[in-house]
């Protein structure tokens, strides 16, 4: 699937569009960016509330696409610095378990 | 004793997020310009910049304490404040030996080693941005080990703070302060946290540009910069004391 099919069936927002239409299937769901950094396999769509500079760093870094939960919305700084990296950012107004669940559904897995 | 007034929290350029204006030279002389008393170099998992300002700080009158600015395995920020270069870097081999990753800087920023001339030394290959593996509790007992003070930096925000992380102020946990967000007030801080009571709360700028240096300071009721008469002004004995809503914050 690519996130911008992801995108249309699961209603998220575009913050960051990045590149749409690369394929993803997997995610990872995280808050500690050292776990992120350790633990997420590259290319995965990332799950988390955290939305300042650094996360938009250690996705670039993991080529993460970032999907920010609760409605979130990045800091000035963490969008600015996904533009210059070319980083996706999309938000959902749900919390991260009915997320992941639904992006389960659409076929999205898991590291393992 | 008199009121003195310092910000004890700044980065050089040595931070991957701080700016490459951030020099030894730049920061005392803005430094004094601002009316501060005493200034703390407090670079991300790193002192390798404070030698540099504190011989820039010479005949300077701002006293310079090498800090660090430690991230902890939970990603909490401790301000370790010290007197004396050898605590601070034997703090910095603690936090190191501990740290994983190195640095790419066209990602997370350059992070640069200067002299006080702010002529390029080298570059740290760590990653500063990261963490420790070392627990809060362990950061804040070691600090406290090598004679220094444990500061929670901008513990309100969320990312990396304290209380904005964790979202609790860990019982036990033996702090000497609580720094607030340089855009936070004490009023604003205490209607967020109602039940907010024991550590002091300190007001640093946190800067990571030159014009942010003394935006916000606090003020230390003392006889003179040290280490110990810091700690017992952030303790309240023996008539020091921490002033910070009567003195700040300075506008320039």
């Amino acid at each position: 699937m690519t996130l911008r099919e992801l995108v249309e069936a699961l209603g998220l927002e575009i913050l960051e569009a990045g590149n749409l239409d690369r394929e993803v299937t997997q995610a990872y769901a995280a808050d500690l960016l050292s776990d992120v950094l350790a633990h997420a396999a590259p290319g995965s769509l990332w799950i988390t509330l955290q939305n300042h500079a650094n996360v938009a760093a250690v996705a670039a870094l993991k080529e993460l696409a970032v999907l920010l939960v609760n409605g979130r919305r990045p800091d000035p700084d963490m969008l600015q610095r996904a533009r210059e990296h070319k980083v996706t950012v999309l938000s959902s107004h749900l919390p991260a378990f009915d997320i992941a669940g639904r992006l389960y559904q659409a076929g999205l897995r898991g590291a393992q | 004793m008199r009121v003195w007034r310092a910000d004890l929290h700044l980065h050089t350029c040595l931070s991957p997020c701080a700016e490459l204006t951030m020099a030894p030279r730049t920061i005392v002389a803005r430094a004094a310009l601002c009316g501060l008393d005493a200034i703390g170099i407090a670079d991300h998992n790193s002192a390798a910049n404070a030698p540099a300002v504190m011989r820039a700080a010479r005949g300077s009158g701002v006293a310079v304490l090498p800090c660090m600015e430690v991230t902890s395995r939970e990603e909490v920020h401790i301000l370790a404040v010290f007197g004396e270069l050898d605590a601070a870097f034997a703090m910095q081999e603690f936090v190191h030996r501990r740290l994983q990753g190195r640095n790419q800087p066209e990602i997370f920023g350059l992070q640069v080693l200067v002299n006080e001339e702010h002529d390029v030394l080298g570059f740290e290959p760590r990653l500063l941005a990261g963490a420790t593996e070392w627990s809060l509790s362990e950061v804040v007992e070691r600090i406290h080990r090598l004679g220094g003070l444990a500061i929670a930096a901008h513990a309100d925000r969320e990312a990396f703070g304290l209380l904005g992380h964790l979202g609790l102020l860990p019982a036990g946990l033996p702090l000497d302060g609580l720094e607030l967000s340089p855009h936070t007030s004490e009023a604003e801080f205490r209607r967020r946290w109602p039940g907010y009571v024991g550590l002091p709360l300190l007001r640093f700028s946190d800067a990571h540009a030159p014009e942010q240096i003394g935006s916000v300071a606090t003020g230390f009721r003392m006889r003179q910069v040290t280490l110990e008469e810091l700690g017992m002004a952030l303790r309240g004995r023996e008539g020091r004391a921490v002033v910070t809503e009567a003195a700040g914050p300075w506008k320039n």
